[in-house]
């Protein structure tokens, strides 16, 4: 049901123009659905079905109701339009027009990134306020205000149901694929919930994300960015032990998910594919899949393709210059070359001082000086890490880490 | 559908910027707001005088009282504004977006609200 909501909500969300109205008429519409299909069958096509009565109640509101808002005329005819057009039976042609323009509404660059993401879940995964508010660990009142707020802007601002045109639709893409991203980070390691990894969140963002290159197609990054997520995804079983963060060195690689594995080579295979068809730079998501892919396919730590991370690192690095990815291609090198080399580069990145405050950079060189034997200094960078992290099971890992070397 | 184009900027930087600066700067609205006016996007528009001729108003004892000064004190002020009339948010910030007081600026767009009498 959950899909369907979503493709129906799209489609009344675009004759309408007003996210609010189309999910006041639905919801009635689904109660009606509720009264009805258990007495009279569920009918052949559910999703057709929903459209027809919430676009009649559309009609109805718009004849019935002087709206306030400005375009009631455009709403009232546009309903008219809908009800005109061909049967629901053929609606399927453009349903999926219609989820790609709510996708682009939902991740507009003028409203904020938690309401992106909760607009997103709400409107195209179907999610329920409640179930938003727990994926984000916030209150449920501020989770429907924040909902609320969204919409009122879209509607005042009148953010268009519309697929962004050429000049705009680079850097609109991105946009779209970064929320999915972030949705899916806050899924794989949410910063204060219980369970610290929520699955539930990493796959609503992977059927995003599929939803994404189903509708723009061949679009490279869409693909790697759906390759990166099932990679990642595919260690969740391996992740977590026993309540403990599980480093991918000492994870057992029995447990991850093949079928997830396979899946993402697949998609990566495709994204390389159309890379190469269409032969520009790598981009930051193409990279970052392919350093997963090499994680994934090692079946064992030590098999690790080291040398060829570190220069995927240093492509990385090019296109998307950051101190983190800077921090995580000196672990890579220090992996391929010996923890001096990795402790010199992460020595030049703590002399910048871009990433003081940041845990993992004493952590990193804390594990790296470890295995250089230098007992006494990893002491000090995990109490240093320690003393920055705020993520409980982080904290853990550190702390256990810290007290091994006591011993 | 109208929308407020709100230029922002540092006007003590723009006091002290060089005349050709300015000069140019002039030139370039001029463009943009011909432009607009051709495509009918434009309704509006003008530069504002510094924040140093500005005057406040506030009730006191139920009278209104002038003052010195702009209403707040921040770091880049109002100084000039366009109305213009697109059909949706993403027509206006293309065309907000070509504002050339952009360079060295900031811009704030905000949709009218439109009152039925």
């Amino acid at each position: 049901m959950r899909e369907e909501y979503g493709k129906v909500l799209a489609v009344l969300a675009r004759r309408c123009g007003d996210l609010d109205l189309a999910e006041e008429v639905l919801s009635e519409a689904l109660a009606r659905a509720a009264e009805r299909w258990p007495r009279e069958g569920e009918p052949e096509r559910p999703a057709a079905w929903l459209t027809t009565v919430a676009r009649n109640l559309l009609i109805d509101r718009a004849r019935s109701t002087p709206l306030e808002i400005e375009w009631t005329d455009a709403v009232a005819e546009q309903a008219q339009e809908v009800a005109a057009e061909a049967p629901a039976e053929h609606a399927d042609f453009a349903l999926e027009d219609d989820r790609l323009r709510l996708l682009f509404v939902c991740c507009h660059p003028s409203l904020n990134q938690e309401s992106q993401m909760a607009l997103a879940l709400r409107t195209l995964c179907g999610l329920t306020t409640r179930e938003i508010a727990r994926a984000f660990v916030q209150d449920e009142s501020a989770t429907a205000q924040r909902l609320v707020r969204a919409k009122r802007k879209i509607r005042e601002a009148r953010i268009p149901f519309e697929v962004p045109d050429a000049a705009q639709l680079p850097e609109r893409i991105d946009t779209v694929l970064a929320v999915i991203y972030l949705l899916f980070n806050e899924g794989y390691l949410a910063h204060e919930t219980e369970p610290p990894v929520r699955s539930d969140l990493c796959e609503q963002a992977i059927r995003l994300g599929k939803l994404a290159c189903d509708l723009v197609r061949r679009h490279v990054e869409a693909q790697a960015l759906v390759a990166l997520m099932l990679l990642q995804h595919a260690r969740r079983a391996a992740r977590v032990c026993d309540g403990e963060l599980v480093p991918m060195e000492d994870q057992d690689r029995s447990l991850w998910h093949a079928e997830d594995i396979r899946a993402g080579l697949a998609w990566l295979d495709d994204a390389i594919a159309c890379h190469r068809a269409q032969g520009c730079a790598p981009r930051p998501y193409l990279l970052q899949a392919a350093i997963a892919a090499l994680h994934n396919r090692a079946s064992a730590s030590e098999q690790t393709d080291w040398l060829q991370i570190a220069s995927l690192y240093d492509g990385l690095l090019e296109v998307l210059p950051s101190p983190v990815v800077e921090l995580n291609g000196a672990v890579a090198h220090a992996m391929a070359q010996g923890p001096q080399e990795g402790l010199r580069r992460i020595a030049r990145l703590e002399a910048r001082g871009e990433l003081s405050g940041y845990h993992l950079l004493p952590a990193a060189q804390a594990d790296l000086l470890r295995r250089a034997g230098d007992i006494a200094g990893a002491r000090d960078a995990y109490a240093r890490a320690l003393g920055l992290a705020t993520q409980p099971l982080e904290r853990r890992f550190l702390e256990r880490r810290l007290h091994e070397l006591a011993a | 559908m109208q929308y407020m184009i709100l230029i922002y900027g540092d006007e003590k930087a723009y006091a002290s910027a060089p005349k050709a600066a300015i000069e140019q700067m002039h030139v370039a609205h001029m463009q943009y707001g011909k432009e607009m006016t051709e495509k009918k996007v434009m309704v509006g528009g003008s530069q504002l005088a510094p924040t140093t001729s500005a005057t406040t108003l506030r009730l006191v004892g139920g009278k209104p009282v002038a003052t010195d000064g702009p209403f707040a004190e921040t770091k880049e002020q109002l100084g000039g504004y366009y109305l213009i009339e697109c059909a949706n948010l993403d027509e206006a910030i293309k065309w907000a977006g070509r504002c050339p007081s952009i360079q060295g600026g900031t811009i704030e767009l905000r949709p009218l609200i439109k009152h039925s009498m």
